[in-house]
């Protein structure tokens, strides 16, 4: 068997531990939570890559979709700002630095990229005690009004729960008039880790692994997509990483509404985490980034896309993760500004054509999407 | 922009160096500044400097020579074709194979280091770099043998066991200049010293009109240990015309470096890609490299230790606006695997963690690299085009055993650093009579 896959496979392990998983994954067989953690222990970095990118292969051939898109961040300010410790964007309502914008401001910066080909406005941002949910609903609406053929990714499991609780709606409430204004996709973003040991430590305060996903789960029921994420590279040990992969694979068997798997690489700079740990100026390696997005391409057996956010891991290793089982390169994200304010040093965003060009030198296909990866255009 | 320090001239600087008046060369008017603090990092160019006005110019077209035309067509044609058929990880795991053949344990190498950079004068106007000034510039600067010696001190301290020394094509230095620091190092603050490309010593030999031997000869009895591989760029004229038309073409680059090695030093070999060259000439210089490396090796002497190859950065260099399509990072790992690929002689190849950041750097150890280049305590000329990956060693160690390798320092010559050992043992033999030849060459 070994000879035959080898050749199939083109790069056959070097690291013994991996031949029995290979074997798996050759064969079309789901990954045990112990192969997951093998894999992560593993050394054999391009052995993982090519088991990735055959299976990449399997599913999306030599396509690599991107959008181009729009990040708007429409408020910093955030009550969790002192209990989620890894992130450097929060500001408490009178801190310095804080903002939020008026509909005004979130319309005129969507209108910065009127004559651009943008496909979609991906909109984030902190938990606000005082945005009620008609502040999001009529953004939403005033920018369909405004730019129609643009689709819009809105507000993280963490957002939606809190705007039910402020508006003591419930989720499915929420989510429905959200919808009725244009919400197309939910954002994956405010997932962390599962765990409860690491949630207790990073983000004590913040939605439960439960609660994130039930909130995916009723947005999966109601027909609206969503994406899901991990944020590696902290405290969290290699189980925790599997046991939150596996969360997210179960959620996906039951409704299948995850359109993506994006590895989040944690930034340790201007942050109480990276303090705490130590760990300024200490990014992620260039392996654990790559060994992340190639893992989550084997574990996530269920999951069409595993997209690679060149903000965290830069334009050149994300075009390298297009040979690790990665079929997505994010977008041309204007203006970048969560990862930026804990340290990224990559730019605020892309070109349309210094995207095609990346995908195109890495031997591959280049395919503009939309927020439902149905294809727009071919390069 | 206020450079700190006085300014000097070069007369007064050589009394104090015990140069006496000699360090002036005849017939040259003009008295440079000499500066005691070299220009901080990522600086941009100035009003006040000419540099921004200068350092621009028409985009020039470059054509490739036809593949039938160069030298090793026959292999070019073949290694394209390797490049055409092989996926990148399938490349790279090649390279990781020749890489733990030739360099078994499980180790990444690295080395402590300074960079020196002794001045920025420099006539050759290389359309690639940020770093130069000319002359007249009001940026232009020459390090004094004290500051130059403080900096060796430093960076001691710090632990580091060589310089790295290099410089703009700067003609108002002398030879003896260079030989004069050479000797005050080896008497006050000896360390390895890496120094003076192939470019460089051209000047020299051009300056001097003395042969190309006896300028190396006469550098490595003053005190220099090995050279650098720096100015190879792309060893292959056409490309060279393009964005180096003043510099040395490529058979003077390597039969400087052979002529080195016949004097008995070790060098390195250098390429800078992305700037608009095709994969041809990446062939080509690579496949001269290893012909260059096949007959120092026949010559028994000195040899190449190490390749190294990085992108060009374009800040603030004449070529910004060219709008080349720059080194990605499948650019750098191909690159990086062809090289551990092609240059079979060659035992070491180092990253460029300082061009291709941290991450691109520990993913190329998997992909045919085995040293990590130097822990640099200062960097003057990728900083000055905008790029700025320095890192402490703590981090540098971290990255190589997270990629499952053992952190070794070394010296320049790849042997291990030992505690407790003193100095370098390529450079050991002669610290007794490098110190009596030191006393002898003091002009004081």
């Amino acid at each position: 068997m070994q000879t035959a896959l080898a050749e199939d496979l083109r790069v056959w392990p070097t690291d013994p531990r991996l031949v029995p998983i290979a074997e798996k994954v050759l064969e079309g067989r789901r990954l045990d939570p112990e192969d997951g953690i093998a894999l992560f222990e593993s050394k054999d970095l391009l052995a993982i890559g090519a088991l990735a990118d055959w299976v990449n292969r399997k599913k999306n051939g030599d396509r690599v979709f991107f959008v181009a898109n729009q990040h708007i961040n429409p408020t910093n300010v955030c009550i969790l700002r002192a209990t989620c410790v890894f992130c450097s964007f929060a500001r408490r309502p009178k801190e310095e630095g804080a903002y939020t914008m008026s509909l005004e401001e979130v319309f005129a910066e969507a209108d910065l990229v009127r004559d651009t080909p943008i496909r979609e406005f991906h909109i984030v941002g902190g938990l606000h005690p005082k945005l009620r949910l008609s502040y999001y609903e009529e953004m939403i609406r005033g920018l369909k009004e405004r730019h129609p053929g643009v689709e819009i990714k809105a507000l993280t499991a963490v957002e939606i729960a809190h705007l039910a609780r402020i508006e003591k709606l419930s989720v499915e409430e929420v989510l429905l008039r959200l919808k009725a204004a244009g919400l197309d996709t939910l954002p994956g973003g405010g997932a962390e880790v599962f765990s409860r040991g690491v949630r207790a430590t990073i983000a004590e305060r913040k939605l439960a692994a439960e609660e994130w996903l039930q909130v995916h789960r009723t947005a999966h029921r109601l027909g609206i997509r969503s994406n899901c994420t991990m944020l590696y590279g902290h405290v969290e040990t290699y189980a925790d990483r599997i046991e939150h992969l596996t969360m997210l694979r179960d959620l996906q068997d039951e409704t299948g509404g995850f359109l993506t798997y994006i590895p989040l690489a944690y930034h340790p700079d201007n942050n109480e985490l990276g303090r705490r740990l130590g760990r300024t100026g200490t990014a992620t390696t260039g392996f654990d980034d790559l060994k992340n997005l190639a893992i989550g391409r084997l574990y996530l057996d269920n999951f069409d896309h595993i997209k690679t956010h060149w903000i965290m891991n830069t334009p050149k290793v994300s075009q390298v993760a297009l040979h690790f089982g990665v079929d997505d390169l994010e977008g041309t994200v204007v203006r970048e500004k969560v990862y930026h304010e804990a340290g990224a040093r990559t730019p605020q965003g892309l070109s349309f054509a210094e995207i095609v060009r990346l995908i195109k030198d890495a031997g591959k296909r280049p395919v503009e999407r939309d927020a439902h990866y149905r294809e727009i255009r071919e390069w | 922009m206020v450079i700190k320090g006085e300014s000097k001239p070069l007369e007064a600087q050589g009394a104090a160096t015990g140069l006496g008046t000699r360090a002036r060369p005849a017939g040259r008017g003009r008295e440079l500044p000499i500066l005691s603090t070299v220009a901080p990092r990522l600086r941009p160019p100035t009003p006040e400097g000419s540099a921004g006005a200068r350092k621009s110019g028409p985009k020039q077209t470059y054509v490739p020579p036809p593949l039938e035309s160069r030298p090793f067509a026959a292999e070019i044609r073949e290694w394209l074709e390797v490049l055409e058929t092989t996926p990148l990880l399938e490349l790279g795991a090649r390279a990781d194979a020749v890489r733990r053949q030739k360099n078994p344990g499980d180790v990444v190498s690295y080395i402590v280091d300074r960079n020196i950079n002794y001045t920025n004068v420099c006539v050759t106007d290389c359309r690639f770099c940020a770093f130069y000034r000319r002359p007249k510039d009001a940026e232009a600067y020459v390090l004094s043998y004290e500051e130059i010696g403080r900096k060796i001190d430093e960076a001691k301290a710090l632990g580091a066991v060589q310089i790295l020394i290099q410089g703009g094509h700067n003609p108002y230095l002398p030879l003896d200049w260079y030989l004069g620091l050479l000797r005050y190092i080896k008497e006050h603050h000896p360390i390895h010293v890496h120094g003076f490309s192939a470019s460089e010593i051209e000047l020299l030999v051009r300056i001097t009109k003395l042969p190309l031997d006896e300028v190396l000869r006469q550098l490595h009895e003053a005190g220099l240990d090995s050279m650098p591989g720096a100015g190879a760029e792309i060893l292959v004229d056409a490309v060279r015309d393009v964005i180096a038309p003043k510099k040395i073409d490529a058979s003077r680059w390597l039969e400087i470096h052979e002529a080195a090695h016949e004097v008995g030093l070790l060098t390195t070999a250098t390429m800078m890609y992305g700037v608009g060259e095709t994969w041809a000439d990446r062939l080509e210089h690579l496949l001269k490299l290893r012909a260059s490396q096949a007959r120092s090796l026949a010559r028994g002497k000195g040899r190449y230790t190490a390749f190294i190859a990085w992108s060009f950065q374009p800040l603030h260099t004449e070529m910004e606006d060219w709008d080349i399509p720059l080194g990605t990072g499948m650019d750098y790992l191909r690159t990086t695997a062809l090289s551990r690929l092609v240059l079979d002689n060659f035992d070491h190849l180092q990253v460029s963690y300082v061009t291709q950041g941290p991450k691109m750097a520990q993913i190329a150890l998997r992909m045919g690299a085995d040293d990590f280049g130097s822990v640099m305590i200062e960097e003057n000329v990728v900083s000055a085009a905008g790029t700025d990956f320095i890192m402490p060693e703590a981090e540098i160690r971290r990255l190589i055993e997270d990629a499952g390798f053992k952190p070794q320092r070394r010296y320049q010559d790849y042997t291990p650093v030992v505690e407790g050992e003193e100095g370098c043992p390529c450079c050991r033999w002669r610290e007794a009579p490098a110190a009596a030849k030191v006393q002898e060459g003091r002009g004081d």
